[in-house]
């Protein structure tokens, strides 16, 4: 059962085309890494599915639903989570404040229950004993780790990442790839990422972008050997 | 001790001190409380859009004005008393309030608060327009006679301190647990980091909708207020200076607490009466202070304390 | 009079009222335009103006053309150089932040109106002008004899008024010469339109700014000195021409210079025309309400573009 599907979904700029006629399908419980050079269209896309951007021809259904008309938040509230390219928390709140921000929509009952949620999540993405620190006081990588913590919050169905890793350690990266590992059980996880690595050990399929269409899908393992794929990126790891 | 608990008493003291100082201060004094009381809740009004959402409204005076007009029209023109035409005058600020909302809403930083500047300009220059009802610049008395509610006449200055003092308590309690509520935390987190508020599925015009309507009618209800408890209503009170007075009044005391807009309005007021007995150039100490306060202090005197010494502060 | 020719009184009164607004405009769009800042205190340049040009004049006891020559250069120049003062010690310390600015400059428009209450008086001080003769004006009409001209009683203005015009389009096509002629425009659109990358080939931006905010300034001073035997000085002028800046600057589109000349001559003109045929307050009330709705409907204004 499909998620998440685009049908001939599309971005036009004034004469440029971003993203032409993407036909894209995520099924309920995949981590679907995509992947393609930079300018390929992966961030427009995705916008297109947060609803941050509009686009410009093309529909988008999400668990049979026709969402291409819906506001970001409208999408957000039906159980998607979302996390920036450039982490994007709320720098002069606590920690523990960012957590219940994201967990108080979607926890019923009381301030307690909110607290239950915000503990839960801590502990998960390790940042329990910084409960009373400001946001814009943590490292980068414990930023990102909020970030994520906040998309936890909400338990989606549909947890899209972009650029998760970027800017991590490589012991925070393995800590990661752990979560993703954990989460993958119940949460469908969409991943924009450069780092092949990370892709490689998460993604359980992959989709590449090149001039805003689609190149290739496959398994990892196919697409390393994809000599389409190996030309448009050339080596990158 | 909860945090909420904590909270409580404090607003509680602060409302038991008001409350004590009617019995310590002169007559003089306590009469420049009730008037300060009912800006303070003019301040707290602004203060939740400003202070706690982050809009930041050059216009506000249409609003306090509405509630005053609202309840002084009713008065005189339909020969209302003074509950229902304080209904009345609520009720106006609250429309307006969401007209205005809905419209300025569609824009945004700077070009808001020109839009509010400008529809607060056009209501003001109406009110003059339509003189023959509202008298314009000059306004009209509101007859003591008529200034009882309850039986009580708000005109005697006793009356009328703690009639300012249970007005001021009941918005200060109201603004106190709103804050603390999902759709205050909301408001803050919309003020902080608007897009990031969005993608977590808040609906943020939504929320800035009732906050503008919301405080709308606080400075509503504090503009007829005011003319219920002083017996006056006139168009100065719609001109800008009295936009700008609820700015200046939150940024000195602390734009995003509980307590800053009655500690700005005392400090401003206090001032601007003791620089007008030397020259009527008064406003210069509004206009430096404002420049002060951008440059040096943008959190204003609760905020300090609540940055360097109590930071549970609401 | 007949409809005529007070509409066209109404008109000529309308264009003063244009050519005056359009100087005091074209500065605030300048300095929004490349400085990207509101500056509320913009009124109270303009009434500085008037209010040297007076003190100038009334120091100058022999013939008022000499007086109002010098009023005319140096009062600008005082006012700009004030302005610039006042980028340096506020403007530039909090970043030029959009929203910052404003409330600062709500500072400063105190400062600046409340000391001249205090040092000039509440009183309004009128300023003679260099020249100042009658001329009576045509009017034409279909009579027996077909096309002819008539010279209603009533239907005159003064040589100053008309100078007035002219003057304001003179100072305007030598500000369009500099702006697209000359290396010193070419450096200010080059800040306007890229600070960051006109800081990276060496313009000195702070510097261009206060340059900037000095010439927003100096423009709007100048309207005054030009308005000033027209109207009187009064430490509250500044009020309506700022009012009325904004609403040329918007409507015409914030950063247009050329939106704000077409949106000054249109606002102007109405604003004169309604101000005689009905109430100056209908009229203002309007063109409040026209600012409000075109930032609503139509934020990039009439010439702009807008915003992706």
């Amino acid at each position: 059962m499909n998620l998440l599907s685009t049908t001939g979904l599309s971005k036009n700029y004034a004469g440029l085309q971003a993203v032409s006629d993407v036909n894209f399908d995520l099924p309920a419980g995949q981590v679907r890494a995509l992947i393609g050079p930079n300018g390929a269209g992966k961030t427009t896309f995705v916008g297109m599915l947060s609803g941050r951007i509009e686009s410009s021809q093309g529909t988008v259904l999400f668990d049979n639903t026709d969402i291409t008309r819906l506001p970001a938040h409208k999408r957000m509230s039906m159980g998607m989570a979302y996390t920036f390219q450039i982490t994007s928390v709320f720098s002069k709140l606590s920690v523990h404040e960012n957590i219940a921000l994201a967990a108080r929509r979607v926890v019923k009952g009381g301030k307690s229950d909110v607290d239950t949620r915000v503990s839960e999540v801590l502990n998960k993405v390790n940042l329990t004993d910084r409960y009373d620190q400001i946001a814009g006081d943590l490292s980068y990588g414990h930023q990102r780790l909020l970030e994520i913590g906040m998309g936890l919050a909400q338990k989606p169905r549909l947890f899209i990442l972009d650029e998760p890793t970027q800017g991590l350690a490589e012991s925070e990266i393995d800590d990661f790839i752990a979560l993703i590992a954990e989460l993958s059980t119940g949460t469908t996880i969409l991943l924009i990422e450069h780092n092949m690595d990370v892709v490689m050990r998460t993604a359980h399929y992959i989709t590449v972008l090149n001039f805003g269409e689609i190149l290739a899908e496959g398994t990892p393992d196919e697409i390393r050997a994809n000599e389409a794929v190996q030309s448009a990126y050339l080596g990158k790891s | 001790m909860s945090g909420t608990t904590r909270n409580l008493i404090l607003h509680l003291f602060v409302l038991a001190m008001l409350t004590a100082l009617y019995f310590i201060v002169s007559e003089y004094h306590s009469g420049n409380l009730a008037r300060i009381m009912v800006m303070a809740v003019y301040a707290m009004g602004y203060n939740l859009l400003f202070g706690y959402t982050g809009l930041l409204s050059l216009g506000h005076a249409l609003f306090f004005a509405s509630g005053m007009y609202g309840f002084g029209l009713a008065m005189e023109h339909l020969g209302a008393s003074a509950a229902p035409a304080m209904l009345i005058g609520l009720i106006s600020a609250l429309i307006v309030s969401a007209v205005i909302g809905f419209l300025a809403l569609r824009t945004s930083g700077v070009a808001f608060m020109i839009v509010t500047l400008m529809f607060a300009q056009a209501g003001y220059l109406t009110i003059l327009l339509a003189g023959t009802y509202t008298r314009g610049d000059e306004g009209f008395v509101i007859k003591q006679a008529d200034r009882v509610l309850g039986g009580i006449d708000l005109s005697q200055s006793d009356n009328r301190y703690f009639a300012a003092l249970i007005l001021f308590g009941i918005c200060f309690l109201f603004i106190g647990w709103l804050v603390q509520t999902r759709f205050g935390k909301t408001l803050v987190a919309i003020r902080e980091n608007p897009e990031r508020a969005r993608m977590l599925g808040y609906d943020i015009q939504r929320h800035k909708l009732l906050a503008i309507i919301i405080s709308g009618t606080l400075s509503g209800v504090a503009g007829a207020a005011y003319a219920l408890l002083f017996g006056y209503a006139g168009a100065t009170f719609a001109m800008v200076e009295y936009s700008i007075y609820p700015l200046l009044w939150v940024l000195l005391g602390g734009a995003g607490t509980t307590i800053g807009p009655l500690i700005g309005t005392i400090f401003m007021t206090y001032l601007i009466n003791i620089t007008s007995e030397f020259t009527s150039a008064y406003m210069l100490v509004a206009g430096l202070i404002l420049i002060l306060l951008t440059l040096f202090a943008p959190h204003g005197l609760a905020g300090v304390l609540r940055k360097k010494l109590l930071p549970w502060l609401p | 009079m007949d409809f005529g020719p007070y509409l066209f009184i109404a008109s000529l009164e309308g264009a003063i009222t244009a050519a005056v607004l359009a100087l005091t405009a074209v500065g605030l769009s300048i300095v929004f335009g490349i400085m990207r800042v509101v500056n509320v205190a913009h009124g109270e340049f303009f009434m500085l103006g008037a209010v040297i040009a007076w003190w100038i004049t009334s120091m100058v006891s022999s013939h008022p053309a000499l007086g109002f020559v010098a009023a005319l250069i140096i009062a600008p120049i005082v006012v700009g150089v004030l302005a610039m003062v006042c980028d340096y010690l506020v403007l530039r310390r909090i970043n030029y932040d959009p929203e910052r600015t404003i409330v600062a400059t709500i500072g400063l428009l105190y400062v600046l109106q409340q000391t001249t209450l205090m040092t000039f008086g509440p009183e309004a001080r009128p300023v003679e002008p260099p020249f100042n003769t009658r001329i009576a004006l045509p009017w034409f009409e279909f009579g027996e004899n077909g096309f002819a001209l008539t010279w209603p009683w009533g239907l005159s203005t003064t040589t100053y008024k008309l100078a007035v015009i002219g003057a304001a389009v003179f100072i305007l096509l030598v500000l369009w010469v500099i702006m697209s002629r000359t290396r010193m425009g070419l450096i200010m659109r080059a800040t306007q339109l890229d600070s960051e990358m006109a800081q990276a080939h060496g313009i000195p931006v702070n510097k261009v700014y206060a340059l900037i905010f000095g010439l927003g300034a100096g423009l709007a001073a100048l309207g005054a000195v030009l308005v000033v035997p027209i109207q009187q000085a009064h430490y509250l002028m500044g009020g309506d021409p700022l009012l009325l800046s904004f609403i040329v600057v918007i409507i015409g589109g914030l950063g247009s210079v050329a939106g704000t000349i077409v949106a000054a001559i249109l606002i102007g003109m109405s604003n004169g025309i309604i101000s005689v045929f009905f109430t100056p307050t209908l009229a203002k009330i309007i063109a409040t309400l026209l600012v409000a709705f075109v930032l609503v409907f139509r934020p990039q204004g009439l010439f702009g573009k807008p915003e992706r």
